[in-house]
């Protein structure tokens, strides 16, 4: 595929992800997933793990995994199309929704949007780890890893952060194999 | 323009203190900007109150994309209209984007040495490890206050887009108003 198709493939595909991403970016992972991986062959699945652990374990906000795909997919001019694309849209829409808020604030119609959105995206979420975790697991070592580092982010207070670094230690250690 | 050294304490943001502030969060926001967000907005700087906070975060969580980055359109809005979108977003933005760039460059150059393979390997499987916590943390207070009315949409969006790999697009439209409906008619029920 030429550069200028694969930029205009990325800002097709994160423009309309902009738009359904209800519950942030980790909901549409899995659609990230498929045109990264399956659609498009911009990399491989263990490349897509690889791009989300860095994208995890840099600062900022978590969607950034979306940067590193238009970046592997077409070096810097599609790491820039792909983040305007999939944070474009979305802006757009809470900018000149927030100015009528305050007044839809108590309607009940609003509130059935949030709660009956909230089940789908949980849906979603759940994908995403599905997503992940085959991509990353491949053998129980790498599973025990995950199991653990979900256990702390669930049951304690401690920054995950730690997990991560645990586990990039280890597996530079060969712990893995 | 109103007279900067007229008005009192908390300081009235201006595009450019939207944009340092945004900075500053996305800069100590590792592994997750959200908690920054709200120590920054509401205990340092008292743009917000908590009561706005979650006001606005909840406004953020129903509009589609990322939800931080909502939050820095609408506080920025709040305070200096579209200017104040635009330093905000930019702020929190830019030079995460830059540094995860750098990183992915040095993903191609180094990642296919052994020992950066092998961390890599170990930092995924982690990784992967935060997303289902939060698929958790997410899916609890749903099952525990209703149960039978969000169960089946969460079965149904895993099993459409994890296990049958349809489009995620599709599969919102498709269930997204069906559960829209049935919150409407179970907050009516109860009301």
């Amino acid at each position: 595929m030429k550069t200028s198709d694969t930029l205009v493939a990325l800002a097709f595909q994160f423009t309309s992800l902009s738009l359904v991403a209800f519950g942030g970016a980790n909901a549409v992972i899995p659609e990230m997933h498929r045109q990264a991986v399956d659609v498009n062959h911009w990399m491989t699945n263990q490349d897509f793990a690889a791009l989300f652990a860095i994208a995890q374990a840099a600062p900022g906000p978590n969607f950034l995994v979306t940067t590193l795909i238009g970046w592997k997919a077409a070096g810097l001019a599609g790491a820039l199309v792909a983040t305007a694309a999939m944070c474009g849209p979305s802006c757009v829409l809470t900018f000149w929704v927030a100015k009528a808020w305050d007044k839809y604030r108590e309607t009940a119609w609003r509130s059935a949007i949030g709660a009956g959105l909230a089940p789908v995206t949980v849906g979603f979420v759940c994908s995403s780890a599905f997503v992940l975790v085959r991509a990353a697991d491949t053998g129980w070592k790498l599973a025990a890893a995950t199991a653990v580092t979900a256990a702390v982010a669930y049951f304690t207070k401690l920054n995950p952060l730690w997990c991560l670094l645990a586990a990039g230690v280890l597996g530079m250690l060969g712990v893995f194999g | 323009m109103s007279d900067r050294a007229a008005d009192a304490a908390p300081a009235a943001p201006t595009p450019w203190t939207l944009f340092v502030t945004f900075f500053t969060v996305a800069l100590s926001g590792f592994g997750g900007t959200l908690p920054f967000a709200r120590r920054t907005l509401v205990e340092r700087k008292a743009w917000l109150t908590p009561e706005d906070f979650t006001e606005t975060l909840s406004l953020c969580q129903t509009l589609p994309g990322p939800n931080i980055v909502n939050m820095s359109i609408v506080v920025g809005a709040r305070a200096c209209g579209w200017r104040g979108s635009v330093a905000a977003s930019l702020g929190l933005v830019g030079a995460p984007v830059i540094i995860v760039i750098t990183l992915g460059m040095l993903y191609s150059r180094f990642g296919g040495l052994e020992t950066v393979r092998h961390a890599l390997v170990g930092l995924g499987a982690s990784a992967s490890g935060l997303i289902v916590a939060t698929a958790a943390r997410m899916a609890e207070p749903l099952l525990r206050n209703r149960p039978w009315i969000a169960a089946p949409f969460i079965l149904a969006g895993f099993g459409a887009v994890a296990l049958l790999r349809f489009p995620l697009p599709y599969v919102l439209v498709a269930l997204g108003p069906l559960s829209i409906a049935v919150a409407w008619a179970w907050k009516r029920n109860r009301a």
